[in-house]
């Protein structure tokens, strides 16, 4: 270099333990300091959006399944609306209370494993362990509603495949009652520990307009004190029915997304609580016959169903042509379906507006002038998901 | 905002290159020529009625029975009002140049690289336009309606099996 | 309870003769028995079954009890490659230097229906199953496979681990299916 110095370039490289899903970084460091650095992604690039244009619109759902796998029913939730936004199908207000049920549950296990990993980046193993257990609840919850465990292709368009049991409403309040106590127990060994403050503080910030011109969104954005939330701008899934508080941090590093993260999981835990003790009765999907399967004693009976169930499967019922954008909050921002339909079996053009993708690009200037350990932890701290960020 | 303050208002500033304006989808979609996108999105992004500062994103598409084929889809929202735009431009196969958005809006850096990934459409203008998701050394641009989704080059898929 | 209770679980020792404080049984038996109850695992999770792995290390379902409580991220360390999820064409290279590195003896256990196959995913991008690459022990399917199959996958490993010969990895036939994926020593 001119002024004498030397850098070093350091391949943190697809396969390390501290990358969370395969992505590399090339990192140009003075010392220990960092000066620079590059990405490369794609090592799980799957095609997606051309597997997308293959395949009948009901089969997509196992595709956005793998999009964010940590939470799953989001991406499923999500696309189910996007069909019926095209469709112009209405969903009823039991409907739409389950789905808030479940979506709130796959953004806690999100938040968690996002929290609970920033704490082993750091050296901090137990609170991981302690929060996996959890996961494991919400794991038999899922099997209830759906019958998987982590891919789980929840949902059809038009409403659910059946109705919460007995045994997932159970299970359900057994969680919101451990919930609680785990997460208090978590926040005491992390939230104002003081080694854990001092390696989080002020490493890896961003400022508010950086981050909306980054294209951030999420609680990586409202972290850095931008309160953009599309369950509280566009409500979708009647969601103006609950009173939620948006958490906004001050400065946008690492500790307060830490800290938004937290206090989003105690409000979807508020909201779960509400949806499920105002769930209003009704059925549990709408009526759709052009896409929600019929039962299959009237398939084996009835001729109307026979018929229906032949023309859902093969893939020959009336799909509008036109096209459509619907958002939703994911956890980790803004999961968006840009849908071009021309009127056939699949999709013209399906477009997933990954949130990965987008805000992992502003890593260089978030992580430029930290030691290399600041850029571990803000790596970790922004929830990168290999999957939806190669999709 | 009202759709129809949006239409008027862009009618007033670019009557010339706007090609469509479409009121029957979810959202005012707007198809404009490639030479003025940038200066349509910066006039959409800058001024003070408008204020549309968040890109949401930006992907290509194919037509390949059109006169011209790439298409380029910008979906910009205006977070303040929660107003959404799609600007559509389209391009011809020989020459795929669209200038880029990379000085208005950061987040368009890699998205425009997935575009030139997907579809070949060349962003001019681009600090560093290069392939991101597929390896280097694929000669061919994947999402184009004329290359297959499987690898054409297994030879141990049995077609019996697969109905060809 | 003292280990001579009849209600204390125990395993039967191996063929062998025995006589009061000895043992005799063959190299190949004790070697066998002592490599496979301390694997070392290498964890290359990619994606969704990467988290179902996590949660088999969990204390749920505690992958530790059978010996591998201690992951390698270090191939030098590794004896057993663990690849879980979707390999593409652009990862395909780095699993060959990930599986150059490890020291013999060395299995590959591939977990999930991507590793196994190409999964769901038969595009232009996926790698169609790690076998091309690198030769696989035991495939574990499903997507992504219940912590309970991939314990079940593992116990098949240790078994091939606890029968293996001695001399294996310096036979004809190894060279030969090293050869054909183009590993040389």
């Amino acid at each position: 270099m001119s002024n004498g110095k030397e850098y070093t370039t350091l391949n943190l490289g697809p396969t390390h333990p501290a990358m969370h899903g395969i992505f590399q970084n090339v990192l140009t460091i003075d010392g220990e300091k960092i000066v620079d650095s590059e990405q490369t992604i794609g090592y799980i690039h799957r095609a997606f959006e051309k597997i997308a244009e293959r395949r009948p619109y009901y089969q997509i759902t196992t595709l956005t399944d793998r999009l964010n796998y940590c939470s799953a029913p989001i991406n499923n939730i999500g696309w189910h609306m996007t069909m019926e936004k095209l469709l112009g199908v209405k969903t009823t207000r039991r409907i739409d209370y389950m789905r808030i049920i479940l979506m709130e549950l796959a953004r806690i296990t999100d938040h968690l494993i996002c929290n609970s990993v920033i704490g082993v980046d750091s050296g901090a193993l137990t609170g991981f362990v302690y929060v996996f257990q959890e996961r494991e609840r919400v794991y038999e919850i899922y099997e209830e509603v759906s019958g998987a465990r982590l891919t789980t292709n929840m949902g059809r368009i038009g409403g659910f495949e059946r109705d919460f049991s007995p045994a997932a409403i159970r299970k359900l309040r057994d969680f919101l009652n451990h919930l609680p106590k785990v997460l208090h127990e978590f926040e005491k060994l992390l939230l104002r520990n003081r080694i854990f403050m001092d390696r989080t503080i002020n490493v890896g910030p961003i400022t508010a307009e950086k981050a909306l011109n980054y294209g951030f969104s999420g609680p990586n954005l409202r972290a850095a004190g931008v309160d953009l939330d599309i369950r509280v701008i566009n409500p979708y899934s009647s969601y103006n029915d609950f009173d939620f508080i948006i958490p906004v941090g001050t400065n946008g590093d690492t500790y307060d997304r830490f800290c938004v993260r937290q206090e989003e999981i105690w409000q979807s835990l508020k909201i779960i609580r509400n949806a499920l003790e105002n769930l209003p009765a009704g059925n549990f999907h709408v009526n759709v016959p052009e896409f929600y399967l019929p039962p299959k004693e009237e398939v084996y009976s009835k001729m109307e169903a026979l018929i229906w169930h032949f023309k859902i499967v093969m893939g020959e019922t009336a799909v509008p042509a036109g096209e459509v954008y619907h958002s939703v909050e994911a956890a980790n921002g803004e999961l968006g379906f840009y849908l071009v339909s021309d009127g056939g079996r699949s999709p013209y053009r399906l477009h997933f507006r990954r949130p990965c993708f987008i805000y992992y690009q502003a890593l260089p200037e978030m992580i430029r002038g930290g030691v290399l350990s600041d850029a571990i932890l803000t790596m970790s701290s922004m929830n990168v998901i290999a999957g939806e960020l190669d999709g | 905002m009202e759709n129809t303050f949006l239409i008027e208002n862009l009618r007033n500033h670019f009557e010339q290159d706007i090609f469509e304006m479409n009121t029957n989808t979810d959202m005012l979609t707007v198809t404009v020529s490639y030479p003025v996108i940038h200066d349509v999105i910066r006039y959409l992004k800058e001024d003070p009625a408008l204020n549309f500062t968040f890109l949401t994103t930006l992907c290509g598409i194919h037509y390949p029975d059109r006169g011209l084929p790439l298409g380029v889809i910008y979906h910009l929202h205006n977070i303040y009002e929660n107003q959404r735009i799609r600007i559509k431009t389209f391009v011809t196969l020989n020459e795929p140049k669209v200038p880029t958005i990379t000085d208005l809006f950061a987040a368009a850096n890699w998205m425009e690289r997935e575009t030139y990934d997907f579809y070949g459409i060349v962003f001019e203008g681009h600090p560093d336009l290069k392939r991101i998701l597929n390896v280097e050394y694929l000669d061919f641009f994947p999402m184009r309606k004329e290359y297959p989704l499987e690898d054409p080059t297994r030879e141990d898929k049995d077609d019996r099996y697969f109905g060809r | 309870m003292t280990t001579r209770d009849p209600k204390y679980n125990k395993v039967d020792p191996p063929e062998g003769y025995m006589a009061p404080g000895m043992f005799a049984t063959f190299f190949n038996t004790v070697i066998g028995l002592a490599r496979k109850n301390s694997i070392w695992p290498l964890p290359f999770a990619t994606s969704c079954c990467g988290i179902e792995f996590m949660a088999t290390m969990g204390a749920h379902y505690d992958l530790g009890r059978f010996g591998s409580e201690r992951l390698s991220f270090s191939p030098r360390q590794a004896d057993l490659l663990m690849v879980m999820g979707t390999i593409a064409k652009k990862m395909a290279p780095v699993v060959q230097q990930v599986y150059h590195q490890m020291a013999e003896p060395r299995w590959v256990i591939a977990v999930g229906a991507c590793a196994s196959s190409g999964g769901i995913f038969d595009t232009y991008s996926v790698l169609q199953g790690i076998d091309r690459i690198v030769p696989v022990d035991v495939y574990v399917p499903g997507c992504p496979p219940r912590p309970e199959q991939i314990i079940e996958g593992f116990m098949k490993v240790q078994e091939l681990v606890g029968r293996e010969p001695l001399r294996r990895r310096y036979s004809e036939e190894y060279k030969e299916l090293l050869n054909h994926y183009g590993i040389l020593k």
